[in-house]
């Protein structure tokens, strides 16, 4: 088990443009789970290449369990990489495929039969060793990428979007599977996605990117709750934190916060809410319209709610947000500032 | 919308179904009548020749049996040609299969000057097998050949004293064999290099990753993911060795004294240089097993790939 | 190593020295025929000078001989000629074959297309014995038009084998829709269909015309006076006169006819590889 550290790594594909990775600073916590989130193009899968020793950094430094490993090849860094497509040895049967790192590293050939069948039994694919990859469903290859992973026991784990390939309905039970496994084996682990919800369910600790630079490091509970600046704010959660601007500052709450209801003396802000829209999932209802009246007429903002028979389209309604709730960021900066009083009329 | 669609999907039926057939038939049919004609009908004339005494000039021709075959395996040229024959595609068939994989992992990535590199490896294949051939025998040229004049010049023979290329047997064997390797090579090279282009970058990734070096991930990793198309490569390559004859036409005439002659040369030498049509014709039916076992492994490969 | 590992000084002086090697090997002897094709007779065939470098003045003797003295420009007519007519016929017969393979899904259309495939299996240096016979019975000896009756027998169905997997390309939604617009299949074959295909036809012309010039056996076996020879069979046949091979003018001959031919291939060569390995390649 080993902590990953990065320091002011940086990568730059082509000279004079923004680099893909601006000086990112992390270090990993041990056995956890650290999730790193950002739309595509934010340079979360630059960074993790790096890591593995498939990129050449620009500038900056990348320390495995203390050590610096800038100039080690992928195999000698002590990692297991699980990628998006899962890249099984079509050729191969399961049981090599799982067999192939300890031949490539010299393992000798009568273990292989005992650290083979271990790993395959940690992922239930016991039965499944003869078989070639492309017998095998979307869920099942996913556990014999992870067998392959762990048979050399890897001091990290890198996972590329690894559910992104299979279809909505299996990337549930494939999400839980990768969280039970983690709990399993304890080996830190580093996970990109650009997918928020996963981020928010998987991570210990989640890194939110974009552009190359990051913008927040916390618990899902951090970044949800206290997100650092509005990329952040609005990168998690769906439908995303609403934003008002109000003189220097951006004043932002969440949908699930903005609810009907007469505003009961000073602890809530109360707003006309004119319904444009109302989307029923089942568990809940979005709805979403524009601000009537005062500073914000037309600013359309997204509600959610467990239920919204009473509301009709067109109409318009009384709105309120708890001041506790909110949060606000500066106009220019667009960081998070403290609390202020506003008048909102 | 959805009408709508429906009532598309069964005008196409009908129109599809009531003129595809005959309309196909139609439209396929010259170019198979063509070659039903033209390959069909000659090749059944080979075998018809084959069993006869057919002559060029002579205006009669009777059946004779298995005569010609008999008298063919009985002659010494025959078993030289069906030697060589062998002996040929097999060999340079090694020779480019081993160099085109090192050649195409060279040229895999781009690099300044990849088109123009590829242009010139190209040259051996694209140049009329004639005209490759008649450079090569200048080069090898028994006075004049440009390799005699830096052997001798390393002092590793005396002048006048070198061997002759192409005037001795074992000699003339390996030149042409050198030839034939020199112009499938460069096919070879550009058909596997397509086929490690369709490999998944990430593969060779997972290989890194797993530990392998280099050579590991190319011998356990890709090159076993390619032998469809180096199937493809080899079955096509032994295709174009086994049955041409302007490499030894050109370079040796099928000397000196036959010890070049391979199965097409020889066919050529009685049928049409012999004025023997039966001979040569019969000569040219020993192409027809190895053609057809090649082709019954094409036909293996395009299954699986369909298969797949 | 591929795909952005780490590179070392040795691995790209490796690399440099095998890409090396095989470039000098392979392409040397078209060196070769450059370098002869302007020398001096007396620097040729003089065995003590250094070959490699041009011991008298560069001349272009044997390219003057070469055009004047000889038939050559006769020959590039003819191949030109046959090359041309072959092309025709060709595109005539192949490209509603290989469309009708193509679309006419089922075992006919498998069967037929496997068929098709077997024949490039049949080589000239099978046939070329009985064909000399048909050619002689049909008053075709020493004609250019032998060549261009034959000669589809090998474009032909490599031709529709290219643009089969060209056509099964094509979505097949493009014709349906127009279809529906009111087109029959063959107005969409031959409004819709054909239009879209110029690059795979152009492919397919190309791939054609370096076939026909590339030819050896039909050529030899069946045109005999000097006037009528292709390129493939004059040069190295009627550039020697007696016992005595005009090497100058024969490298001269050789590099002047390879050339074009070898521009046009590398244009449409990502399409030819597209087309031997439509199959194998998944």
């Amino acid at each position: 088990m080993a902590v990953v550290q990065t320091r002011d790594l940086t990568k730059v594909f082509k000279e004079g443009q923004l680099g893909a990775v601006n000086n990112v600073n992390l270090e990993t916590r041990e056995g956890e789970f650290l999730v790193f989130l950002g739309p595509s193009g934010s340079g979360k899968t630059t960074l993790l290449r790096m890591i593995a020793g498939l990129e050449t950094p620009t500038s900056g430094d990348i320390l495995i369990g203390g050590k610096v490993v800038n100039n080690l090849s992928p195999r000698d860094r002590r990692i297991a990489m699980v990628f998006q497509s899962y890249a099984l040895y079509p050729h191969l049967s399961v049981y090599k495929n799982i067999a192939f790192p300890l031949r490539a590293q010299n393992v000798k050939k009568e273990l292989h039969k005992a650290k083979v069948e271990w790993a395959a039994s940690l992922l239930g694919i016991g039965a499944l060793l003869d078989r070639k990859p492309r017998e095998l469903s979307g869920g099942e290859r996913q556990r014999v990428a992870l067998a392959r992973a762990i048979v050399r026991e890897p001091a990290v784990f890198l996972l590329d979007e690894p559910l992104s390939n299979l279809d909505a309905k299996l990337r549930a039970s494939a999400r839980e599977e990768l969280e039970r496994f983690h709990r399993g084996v304890g080996t830190t682990s580093i996970y990109v996605t650009h997918d928020q919800v996963e981020a928010m369910a998987m991570g210990d600790r989640v890194m939110v990117l974009n552009k190359g630079v990051v913008h927040q490091l916390g618990t899902p509970t951090e970044v949800y709750d206290n997100p650092a600046d509005t990329f952040v704010a609005t990168f998690l959660g769906s439908p995303p934190m609403n934003l008002v601007e109000m003189g220097d500052v951006i004043v932002g709450f969440r949908p699930e916060h903005f609810r009907p209801g007469s505003a009961t003396a000073g602890d809530s802000v109360k707003f006309r809410f004119k319904i444009e829209n109302r989307e029923y999932l089942g568990s809940e209802w979005i709805v979403s319209g524009t601000l009537v009246g005062g500073k914000f007429e037309g600013k359309k903002i997204f509600s959610r709610l467990g239920s919204a028979q009473d509301l009709r389209l067109d109409d318009t309604c009384d709105f309120v947000v708890p001041q506790r709730e909110l949060k606000f960021f500066d106009r220019t900066t667009e960081k998070r500032v403290e609390p202020r009083g506003l008048s909102w009329q | 919308m959805a009408v709508t669609n429906n009532v598309a999907r069964g005008k196409i039926k009908s129109i599809g179904a009531a003129q595809s057939p005959l309309l196909g038939a139609a439209m396929f049919s010259p170019a198979v009548l063509y070659i039903v004609l033209l390959v069909g009908g000659p090749f059944l004339l080979a075998i018809f020749y084959a069993f006869s005494d057919a002559r060029i000039g002579n205006t009669e021709m009777h059946y004779v049996g298995l005569e010609n075959f008999r008298s063919i395996l009985q002659s010494p040229s025959f078993h030289v040609a069906l030697r060589n024959s062998l002996i040929f595609t097999i060999c340079s068939q090694i020779v480019v299969i081993v160099g085109a994989n090192i050649l195409a992992i060279s040229l895999e990535n781009t690099f300044r000057g990849r088109g123009l590199i590829r242009f010139l490896i190209l040259l051996p294949w694209v140049a009329p097998i004639a005209l490759g051939a008649i450079g090569w025998k200048w080069i090898l040229d028994s006075i004049y050949s440009v390799i005699t004049w830096v052997l001798v010049a390393a002092h590793i023979y005396k002048p006048f004293s070198a061997p002759m290329w192409l005037g001795e047997p074992s000699l003339a064997i390996a030149s042409v064999l050198l030839v034939h390797s020199w112009r499938l090579m460069p096919f070879s090279t550009v058909i596997l290099l397509a086929g490690r282009t369709a490999i998944p970058k990430d593969i060779p990734e997972a290989a890194a990753v797993d530990g392998a070096g280099f050579w590991r991930t190319q011998l356990q990793i890709v090159i076993p993911m390619m032998r469809p198309i180096i199937s493809v490569a080899v079955l096509f390559g032994l295709i174009f060795t086994f049955t041409d004859m302007t490499v030894v036409y050109i370079l040796t005439a099928g000397g000196p004294f036959d010890s070049t002659q391979t199965l097409p040369s020889l066919a050529f030498a009685f049928g049409i240089q012999g004025s023997d049509l039966a001979a040569g014709a019969a000569v040219s039916l020993f192409l027809v097993p190895v053609l057809v076992i090649i082709a019954y492994f094409m036909l293996r490969v395009a299954h699986r790939a369909e298969v797949n | 190593m591929s795909k952005g590992m780490p590179r070392s000084v040795w691995t790209k002086i490796v690399h440099v020295l095998v890409l090396g090697t095989f470039t000098i090997l392979l392409a040397f002897p078209f060196y070769w025929m450059l370098i002869t094709s302007f020398k001096q007779n007396v620097d040729l065939y003089t065995m003590e000078n250094n070959p490699f470098i041009f011991n008298a003045k560069p001349t272009l003797d044997h390219v003057k001989f070469l055009f004047t003295e000889t038939r050559f420009v006769r020959w590039l007519g003819n191949t030109a000629f046959v090359g041309v007519v072959v092309v025709a016929i060709t595109l005539l017969l192949a490209v509603p074959a290989a469309y009708s393979l193509a679309r006419l899904s089922g075992r006919w259309g498998e069967r037929l297309g496997i068929g098709i495939f077997l024949t490039y299996l049949i080589p000239p240096t099978l046939l070329f014995i009985p064909l000399s016979r048909v050619v002689a019975y049909l008053g075709l000896q020493d004609s250019l038009w032998a060549l261009i009756l034959v000669y589809p027998t090998f474009t032909i169905p490599f031709s529709t084998w290219l643009l089969m997997g060209f056509f099964k390309s094509i979505p097949k939604e493009l014709e349906d829709a127009a279809m529906v617009d009111g087109l029959t299949r063959f107005g969409a074959f031959v409004k819709l269909v054909i239009p879209i295909s110029v690059s795979g036809i152009l492919t397919v012309v190309i791939f054609t015309f370096t076939l026909v010039t590339q030819e050896f056996v039909y050529a030899l076996t069946f045109i005999s006076s000097e006037s009528n020879q292709m390129i493939g069979t004059g040069i190295p046949i009627f550039l020697v006169r007696g016992d005595v091979y005009y090497w100058g003018a024969l490298m001269a001959a050789c590099l002047i006819a390879s050339l074009p031919i070898a521009f046009m291939y590398n244009l449409f060569l990502d399409r030819f590889i597209a087309g031997f390995t439509v199959g194998a390649v998944k």
